[in-house]
């Protein structure tokens, strides 16, 4: 039978889970502007990869928030 | 709701815990007079927190496979269509006129800076998109919103915010007609 975290426990946990959504979000960030900047400028090649890129950053961040709230089911 | 009174120890869980720590006679009253359970509002502000950044990590998704879906609508189209802008005869040396090539809204200047030399590019400044207009005799084209300034033999930026050149458009003279033939979008 797992424990039940203390508030503490899920507040250092949210924390940590919160940061490392920061982060990715910022990379998003920088790799839209970067995009759009090579596809105003006609520089094709990184568009696709870049897209691919974010779908799998979004996809992480999902991932971590949905952990987050069924540790908090628990 | 169980308050607290009596130093700082306090198990994690304990509802009303102030955020300092502190007792509650040492709190504003306002405080004492609405007491919260104060961790898990933090722990909900930051959850929600968490939520919203991934909100916003949808919304740069949906951008980037936006551009992508731009990126591959802009290869459909593909080479712009050979069009006539002007006859060589009625542009003087020196002076320019403007068109729209491909589209309609996409408005061009073309400049004839010798006898025998035109060049022609995309009127939108990279900044911000105002338009740009010729200063042959400092041979530049000027951006009037922000002192941008472009060359004008190669659509390069040489002052102001813009870091990208302006997309040149392909000439060719042909029976005395200037004629757009395609348009080159460049990085750099």
């Amino acid at each position: 039978m797992k424990r039940r975290l203390s508030r503490e426990q899920m507040s250092t946990i949210v924390y940590g889970i919160l940061c490392i959504v920061l982060v990715i979000v910022v990379l998003q960030l920088w790799l839209l502007t970067a995009t759009m900047n090579a596809f105003l400028g006609g520089e094709e090649s990184v568009i696709v990869p870049a897209a691919i890129a974010s779908i799998i950053c979004f996809a992480l961040n999902a991932g971590l928030l949905r952990y987050l709230y069924s540790l908090e089911r628990h | 709701m169980q308050r607290e009174d009596s130093g700082t120890t306090h198990s994690p869980d304990q509802l009303s815990v102030p955020p300092d720590g502190r007792p509650y006679h040492d709190q504003p009253q306002w405080r004492n007079d609405f007491p919260i359970d104060w961790p898990h509002d933090e722990l909900v502000a930051r959850r929600d927190f968490t939520k919203f950044l991934v909100l916003t990590s949808l919304a740069f998704t949906v951008g980037q496979v936006w551009i992508a879906f731009e990126n591959f609508a802009r290869r459909r189209r593909g080479e712009p269509p050979i069009r006539p802008i002007a006859r060589v005869d009625a542009l003087p040396i020196g002076k320019a006129i403007t068109f729209a090539y491909p589209e309609p809204h996409d408005d061009c200047i073309l400049i004839r800076t010798a006898a025998d030399r035109y060049v022609a590019f995309g009127q939108k400044c990279t900044h911000l998109g105002c338009a740009v207009t010729p200063d042959v005799p400092k041979n530049c084209l000027r951006c009037p919103c922000h002192e941008g300034a472009f060359d004008l033999a190669s659509g390069r930026p040489t002052a102001g915010p813009p870091r990208r050149p302006l997309p040149r458009i392909k000439l060719e003279i042909r029976d005395g007609v200037v004629y757009a033939t395609g348009v080159e979008v460049r990085a750099s």
